[in-house]
């Protein structure tokens, strides 16, 4: 482990190594990203992810945010495990009819000012879900929705671009 | 020839494959009960019609699946689960769905069904109504007792679920579990929907396993069409299967080691995972893979500059996971989580047929990879892991070893693949047909059973996540834990909400 410790403390983050995905745009990205939660809400962004009823795709790659490649505390935004400690909700899925409720009490135990972001296209109208029995539809049904990310899933930049708009229009 | 294998000389239904299908008696169905009970035979599924109730059935040692039907009496049949335990679940969600009534079954609770519906027994007589009833908990009686309830929303970025702890101090008495909050219709959507559109749905099912839901999904209406796939198409899916395990894999084991406080190895892990979908993404044009497998074969080929995405993330976990081992072998800290926590029977392995790396790591040897005819990996060579001491550290070690594994089937795919087309014609046959398969995903067998419309529409389509045998077991080997370890049990499973819910 030491060896491996070692080599952290040598080698470059992982985070600033040119990745071979759209590399200029995620750096620039993340650098406006980091700017602008910063003038809006100090050095503090905590979201609070909801899966209303999602395939767990979306789960995936909001979870890949936490990784060193994009390691998004670095921004001062991170994921919290209370509503209660949230700016920002989260939300994936189509909305199923038995998550409407839980969904609807984690928006109100959000303190204001919030924003809700719905990740994924079945957040927006239910996606290939949509007019099934068992589903309410997108995110604007049941709560108000500031912003949507487009996808299935999403990938990381495309939700850390999401973020940047979301505070942008805000500030 | 197996005792499975006498229900087919009768009564088989024409146009089913892979494997038989038989309308049998009550007679024979509860023969079958018996079996199960007896541990000579493995339920594979248990799923509903209108008027029907189909069983699939596994003899292990023969390599042998065939399915029973029984038609309903009067919205009645006789219960699997009142003999056979993991079948429980299973009449609970088919009573909800379509009504039909299991007789015998002490446990009459809805399961998928919460009230919200606006009906009742939505894939059957649709009769309005359903309201939210309180649900009860079974009883744990006790002095010192008391209950912990969490979710359905949980505290990380994981999906949906209620689970009920009794515990008496930090000890845990008792979990029960209600699922259902991700139930999305999908085998309501499923009907009368075309190909295109039912891969879509199926691949949508569990999304950590679209790659292995879209091979169900197609391997079941290739079967049902009787149609040949090109090799290559064949190859590439194999390929896609391994990547998406290689990376579900990498994520559980750092994720796994990250609820006993040891973010170091989820670090790691989580670059290697990202690294492994970048590669998907290069060679697939999706990093989850999603959509490339379809009915007839793969929608993206594969060139020099994409094999060399795919070369380059294997050589370099294979540099780097060895050393990620060591560290979780050798970290004392560690290891006193896992060792001896959340010890899963063999013999309730066993008797759940519980598949995938909670299955090999209590001594269930099981892997529908082997299974006859199960191309390519009939010419690849590759081990099954199998442990016996069932606690996490074991179904950490299974998945160390299928990554390991994995790496080496990618490889020799890479060396061998076959030239040729990806996507063979799917021609019509003006006939109903049904067709089955079983694949092997990350998280073990995925089951799909398709019934076809003489138009080529599904007309009935039932996909069974290998999450339905794994839930119930992690009620029972969380027993006698602390409430502190539950997530530590919790990954080791990573059970699927959504494709349990469906």
């Amino acid at each position: 482990m030491r060896r491996l410790f070692f080599d952290a403390l040598i080698r470059p983050p992982l985070s600033e190594r040119p990745p071979s995905l759209d590399a200029a745009a995620e750096h620039e990205l993340a650098a406006a990203l980091g700017r602008e939660a910063r003038k809006r809400l100090g050095r503090s962004l905590s979201i609070r992810e909801v899966d209303a009823g999602s395939c767990n795709g979306c789960e995936l790659e909001i979870n890949a945010l936490n990784n060193p490649f994009y390691d998004i505390e670095r921004f001062g935004i991170r994921f919290v495990a209370s509503p209660r400690h949230a700016d920002v909700l989260l939300v994936t899925g189509p909305v199923t009819k038995n998550m409407r409720e839980a969904l609807k009490r984690t928006y109100d135990a959000v303190p204001n000012p919030k924003w809700v972001v719905a990740a994924g296209g079945c957040a927006r109208d239910g996606g290939c879900f949509a007019g099934s029995y068992a589903v309410v539809g997108g995110v604007s049904e049941v709560v108000p929705v500031d912003l949507h990310i487009p996808g299935c899933p999403p990938s990381p930049t495309d939700i850390l671009k999401g973020l940047l708009a979301l505070l942008a229009a805000n500030a | 020839m197996s005792a499975l294998t006498d229900l087919f000389r009768t009564d088989r239904v024409q146009h089913h494959g892979p494997c038989p299908r038989a309308a049998v008696d009550s007679a024979v169905w509860d023969f079958a009960c018996g079996e199960l009970a007896e541990g000579r035979w493995t339920l594979l599924g248990l799923w509903g019609e209108t008027d029907t109730v189909h069983m699939a059935l596994l003899e292990e040692q023969a390599g042998e699946i065939g399915i029973i039907s029984l038609p309903s009496r009067d919205g009645r049949y006789p219960s699997v689960g009142r003999r056979h335990p993991p079948a429980i679940n299973l009449e609970r969600a088919i009573h909800d769905l379509f009504g039909l009534e299991a007789e015998g079954l002490a446990d009459t609770r809805p399961w998928l069904d919460h009230g919200n519906w606006g009906m009742r027994h939505p894939l059957g007589s649709r009769e309005p109504g359903g309201s939210p009833s309180p649900y009860e908990f079974l009883q744990a009686e006790g002095p010192g007792l008391n209950q912990i309830a969490v979710g359905p929303v949980h505290a990380g970025i994981i999906e949906p679920g209620h689970f009920r702890f009794t515990a008496n101090g930090e000890t845990v008495v008792r979990l029960e579990e209600r699922l259902g909050y991700t139930h999305k219709g999908i085998e309501g959507l499923m009907i009368g929907a075309d190909l295109e559109r039912a891969v879509r749905l199926a691949s949508r099912t569990s999304g950590d396993s679209t790659v292995a839901y879209a091979l169900a999904f197609s391997q079941a209406a290739e079967a049902a069409l009787r149609m040949e796939v090109p090799p290559r198409a064949v190859w590439i899916r194999a390929l896609m299967v391994e990547l998406e395990r290689l990376a579900n894999h990498l994520g559980d084991i750092g994720a796994i080691c990250n609820d006993a406080s040891f973010s170091f190895m989820h670090a790691h892990c989580g670059a290697l995972r990202e690294r492994v979908l970048r590669a998907a993404h290069i060679a697939f044009g999706h990093r989850l893979m999603r959509d490339g497998v379809v009915p007839g074969g793969v929608a993206v080929d594969l060139d020099a500059e994409k094999w060399n995405a795919i070369r380059t993330v294997v050589a370099e976990i294979r540099r780097q996971f060895p050393k990620l081992i060591a560290i979780y072998d050798d970290t004392s800290s560690l290891q006193n989580r896992t060792v001896t926590t959340g010890v899963l029977a063999p013999e309730l392995a066993r008797r759940y047929g519980v598949g995938g790396y909670v299955g090999r790591a209590s001594g269930r040897n099981f892997d529908a990879r082997r299974m006859a005819g199960c191309s390519p990996y009939d010419v690849l060579r590759f081990d099954v892991p199998v442990l016996v001491e069932g606690d996490v550290n074991a179904r950490v070690w299974i998945r160390i070893r299928e990554v390991e594994q994995s790496l080496s089937l990618v490889e020799q795919i890479a060396d061998q693949l076959p030239a040729g087309q990806i996507r063979g014609v799917i021609a019509a046959v003006h006939e109903p047909r049904e067709g089955f398969a079983l694949v092997e995903g990350f998280r073990g067998d995925v089951l799909a059973w398709l019934r076809l419309g003489a138009d080529g529409s599904v007309v009935r389509c039932h996909l069974r996540d290998p999450s339905w045998f794994q839930w119930p077991l992690l009620e029972a080997v969380i027993e006698g834990n602390i409430v502190a370890d539950f997530p530590l049990c919790n990954k080791s499973f990573n059970c699927s909400y959504s494709g349990h819910d469906l």
